[in-house]
Order: C-alpha cells, then structure tokens, then sequence
C-alpha cells in the first residue's frame, strides 16, 4: 500500500524499545517494593522497637547468620539477593517515577529524547544499587 | 447524543463523574515519599554502624522519627494506589477482586497502625530500656 497516511497501530507488527522496558519495570519494581519492601521496613522498625533479641533475628534473617547451615545458609543467601534485588526496585521505580513527572508535563515525547532518558533510568538504576551497596560495605 | 453543557465539557469527567483523582493521587504520594526515601538512604550510609543501640538512638531522634513516619504514612499511601491498579488489571473475578481490595485496604490500615506505633515506642524510649 503506498500510502503516505499513517497506519493504525497492529498487534503483531512494533519493534521493543527501551521505553516499554521501563514501562513494565515500573509494575515489576512497585511490586517487588510492595511484597519485599514494606514488609522488610515494618519487620525493621518493629524490631527496633521490641528490643535487642528482636533486632538480632531480624538481622540473622535479613542479613548475616552467624552459625548458617543447612536451611539457615540457605535462606541468608537468597535473603542477601533480595536485598539487593529490593534496593535496586527502590531506585528503578524512583527513576523511572522521575521521568514519569516530566511525561506527565507533556515533556520527552519525541523518539530520541524518550529513549535517551529510558536508558539513564535502565543503566542508572543498577549503577546507583552498587553504588549504594558499595558505600555501605565498604565504609 | 449532545455534547453536553459547557460546565460539562470543562470538568472534562464524562459519565464516570470521576477520573483524574487517583492518578493525581499517586503523583502526589510519590513525591512525598522522595525525601524521606533519601533521608534513609543516606542514614543507612552515614550512621556509624547498623547494630541495635545505634539505631535505636538514631530513629528516637525527632527529625530520624520522623523521616520514618513520613516514609511510612508516603510509601503505605502509594502502595496501597498503585497495588490497586496491579490487581483492577489482573483479577477478572469481580468478588475476588473486591475481596482482594477489600483485603489491601485492610492490610495498608493495618501497617500503618503497626508502624506508627512502633514509632512511637521507639522515640518515647530512645534506649530501649522500659
């Protein structure tokens, strides 16, 4: 068909782009803040508040079993993954909520501009959770 | 079918009586949250060490205690209007989801209740000591 009129969108012909990445890691990244985050935030303050022994299953959980074996290794392992996995959510969701305030202003819709600032929020995000992880372990 | 009143087209709300006050909402929630996410983020790495005491005296401070009780009331607000729209999208059974609604409003009231409280044993008691 040649035609110079645009073509309504189809389902089976688009191409991905970085954009619908981000798109679908902004649900992922809410989500994995919902069910791990907050849990993880309220465990802590609660344990703060209820006193030392609390604070120190807390962290033995979350963080650093000291006599880890067998389940106990396990589970602090995949404990310390998703930690890691959570601090990374928390900054892809910041990120990518940050550019959605400029969306919302009508900003960053032109091809170029919105796939630039959907790679910064794609690459920013993992350089930020080293970054911060590796401040934390290293201080 | 007419196009209204003017007053009508203006609101721009339709037949739905409604639109833009969640999506608003969770804008707003969100920008709310991004202080204190910093506020901890930064803590975490500026406090000498994470252990019991040190904590416990950090967040019995007041700006600390409530740094967390912004990031809680914030986050618990914005998770609770954005898991509303992750589960309108994905459960299809209308009583699972009022039911799984119903459920996150319970939970979002409950968390808050337990958070705050928590809050506020740790600030009255900064040693921890009853």
């Amino acid at each position: 068909m040649a035609t110079k009129r645009p073509t309504a969108p189809h389902l089976q012909i688009w191409r991905w782009g970085p954009h619908m990445t981000v798109s679908i890691l902004h649900r992922a990244s809410g989500t994995i803040l919902a069910v791990v985050g907050l849990p993880l935030l309220l465990w802590w303050l609660g344990a703060i508040a209820s006193g030392p022994e609390a604070y120190a299953t807390f962290t033995q959980w979350v963080w650093a079993g000291e006599d880890g074996n067998g389940l106990q290794a396990v589970v602090n392992v995949l404990a310390k993954v998703a930690l890691v996995v959570t601090t990374w959510a928390l900054f892809e969701h910041t990120l990518s909520g940050l550019r959605h305030y400029v969306l919302d202003m009508g900003a960053g819709y032109e091809i170029t501009t919105n796939k630039r600032w959907s790679h910064v929020v794609l690459i920013g995000a993992p350089l930020l959770t080293a970054a911060f992880w590796a401040l934390l372990l290293l201080r | 079918m007419g196009n209204g009143t003017e007053l009508g087209r203006v609101r721009g709300l339709g037949s739905a009586h409604s639109g833009a006050h969640h999506w608003w909402q969770e804008r707003l929630s969100g920008a709310l949250a991004l202080i204190p996410v910093a506020f901890l983020l930064a803590s975490l790495l500026l406090l000498p060490d994470l252990g019991y005491r040190t904590v416990r005296e950090w967040a019995a401070q007041p700006l600390p205690a409530l740094a967390l009780a912004a990031l809680l009331l914030s986050s618990l607000w914005h998770n609770r209007l954005g898991l509303r729209v992750f589960i309108e999208d994905y459960a299809h059974v209308t009583s699972n989801r009022i039911a799984i609604l119903v459920a996150l409003d319970v939970l979002t009231y409950a968390a808050g209740l337990y958070g705050l409280y928590a809050l506020v044993r740790i600030a009255l008691s900064p040693t921890g000591a009853a």
